[in-house]
């Protein structure tokens, strides 16, 4: 069978456009197709954050290093296209309680190749010169950047020179006979290759399926609220200490912990919050007005800032909170690279590139098995 | 031809505003965008990255082109805000706050 490319790649997001740069710089010949267009689905609908500081120590931060080494290397030369800003984050605590927390989790990471600064309470404001007033401390983060994630995803592509077919829907994956994949079915035609990535994002789970296989990928709807552009009085990505716990949390209630960040076109980004509500596109004022009493307790003055916006993502969540990234055993030459849940961008380079090795037979840079996607198969439907 | 006339319009009667100190007319439930447009006035904001001009684009609040200072309230949509006797308009630049 004539072959239409070495590799397809499904999703147009931040993730599926770094798989698309490294295995093309890996000498792969590469198309990416989506049903929308490129940065349709999650990746646009979110904050662009490229953080070690908020992960705990363990494969995810392991990934999140090697992706944040990854970002800045393409930073050098793309930097100023996708707004990347190394601009470090601040995490706050109100209490000593808190406080006390966070320097466990510090030490835990610093252990790790994280770097992570005590800071004083009376030095808050030397890095936050708006921070409200008796926070008990908090760490600074060096590490941590921001992207604007739509041109982020748009460059990567671009500069990956791999084929783009955007608006094109995946209607089935092709098994040859011996089971192995070989390409997809898609509203236009087939696409024949030996290997097809996934990296459909919070519909990952749907892609699976069409090769038969089960990856259970769910959607945590957040919200993001967007302030009137304003000089630069955020500094860094500012956030308090219980975004972390809610970071890592199972629960399906609504959860919000102020996160905020100036942006290099001047609004400032209010999250963030997580609920488990399936697909649900609505607006939900409650939601939103948490956002902004946790904003404003943090930053007073943006009391008397307008929100001139307010936008909504879901993000890809796995069970175990990690995402599914390497071949799937279950149907040789699919590859999965979804399930990042609110950490897609700042996993993406990481991920590509660890696509990208197990595309071109070389050993990746991290042990795989923590992200094994057959890790479910096991579990109760 | 003036639009009153056309859709057969009775305001009640024109009341004084300001934009940039300058006196202008304004009628009841005009916008600021209205008010400004009548009065000759097609730019009150100037961009952010290169200060160039800006004033009514989509006149349906959803674009944000068109942000003014109302009242010193800065980036008001010109084509949403209703005027009220005595506003005081002015133009905006850059992002209409100032550290």
């Amino acid at each position: 069978m004539r072959l239409t490319c070495d590799v397809v790649i499904v999703g147009a997001g931040m993730v599926g456009a770094a798989c698309a740069l490294y295995a093309s710089r890996a000498g792969l010949d590469v198309i990416v197709v989506d049903r929308g267009p490129v940065a349709g689905g999650t990746t646009g609908a979110g904050e662009g954050n490229l953080l070690v500081s908020d992960k705990e120590p363990g494969p995810e931060l392991e990934l999140a290093l090697l992706s944040a080494r990854l970002w800045t290397e393409l930073a050098d030369d793309l930097g100023d296209l996708f707004e990347y800003e190394a601009k470090g984050g601040v995490v706050v605590a109100a209490a000593a309680a808190e406080l006390a927390a966070l320097d466990r989790l510090a030490d835990g990471q610093r252990a790790a190749g994280v770097r992570a600064e005590a800071v004083d309470a009376d030095r808050l404001r030397d890095l936050e010169p708006y921070l409200a007033p008796g926070l008990a401390g908090g760490f600074f983060y060096p590490q941590d950047a921001q992207v604007m994630p739509t041109l982020a995803a748009a460059h990567l592509l671009r500069v990956s020179g791999a084929r783009l077919s955007a608006g094109r829907t995946v209607t089935g994956v092709l098994r040859g006979a011996d089971g192995a994949v070989r390409g997809v079915r898609t509203d236009r035609g087939d696409l024949h290759a030996p290997a097809v990535v996934n990296a459909a994002g919070t519909w990952g789970g749907e892609l699976a399926a069409l090769a038969g296989v089960r990856l259970p990928v769910l959607p945590r709807r957040g919200f993001v609220l967007v302030t009137e552009p304003l000089p630069r009085r955020v500094r860094h990505k500012v956030y308090a200490a219980d975004y972390v716990a809610d970071v890592a949390s199972d629960s399906a209630a609504l959860q919000t912990s102020p996160v905020v960040e100036g942006t290099a076109a001047g609004p400032v980004l209010i999250g963030a919050s997580r609920e488990r509500v399936g697909f649900d596109r609505s607006f939900a004022l409650p939601v939103v007005r948490a956002l902004a009493a946790g904003a404003t307790r943090l930053f007073p003055f943006l009391s008397d800032v307008r929100a001139v916006r307010a936008y909504l993502g879901f993000r890809p969540y796995l069970p175990d909170h990690l995402p599914a990234i390497g071949p799937d055993l279950r149907a040789p030459g699919l590859l999965h690279a979804c399930g990042h849940e609110g950490a897609g961008i700042g996993l993406a380079t990481g991920t590509g590139q660890l696509i990208a090795r197990v595309l071109s037979g070389q050993a990746p840079e991290l042990d795989l098995t923590p992200f094994a996607p057959e890790r479910f198969t096991e579990e109760a439907v | 031809m003036n639009p009153l006339e056309w859709a057969g319009a009775r305001p009640g009667p024109a009341f004084a505003v300001t934009f940039d100190g300058r006196e202008i007319e304004a009628l009841p439930g005009q916008t600021v965008a209205a008010a400004l447009w009548a009065a000759g006035v097609r730019s009150w904001r100037t961009t952010r990255g290169e200060g160039r001009p800006r004033g009514v684009l989509c006149g349906i609040g959803v674009c944000f082109d068109c942000l003014v200072t109302v009242n010193d309230r800065p980036n008001q949509r010109a084509c949403l805000v209703p005027l009220r006797p005595g506003d005081a308009i002015r133009t905006q630049e850059g992002t209409g706050h100032h550290d």
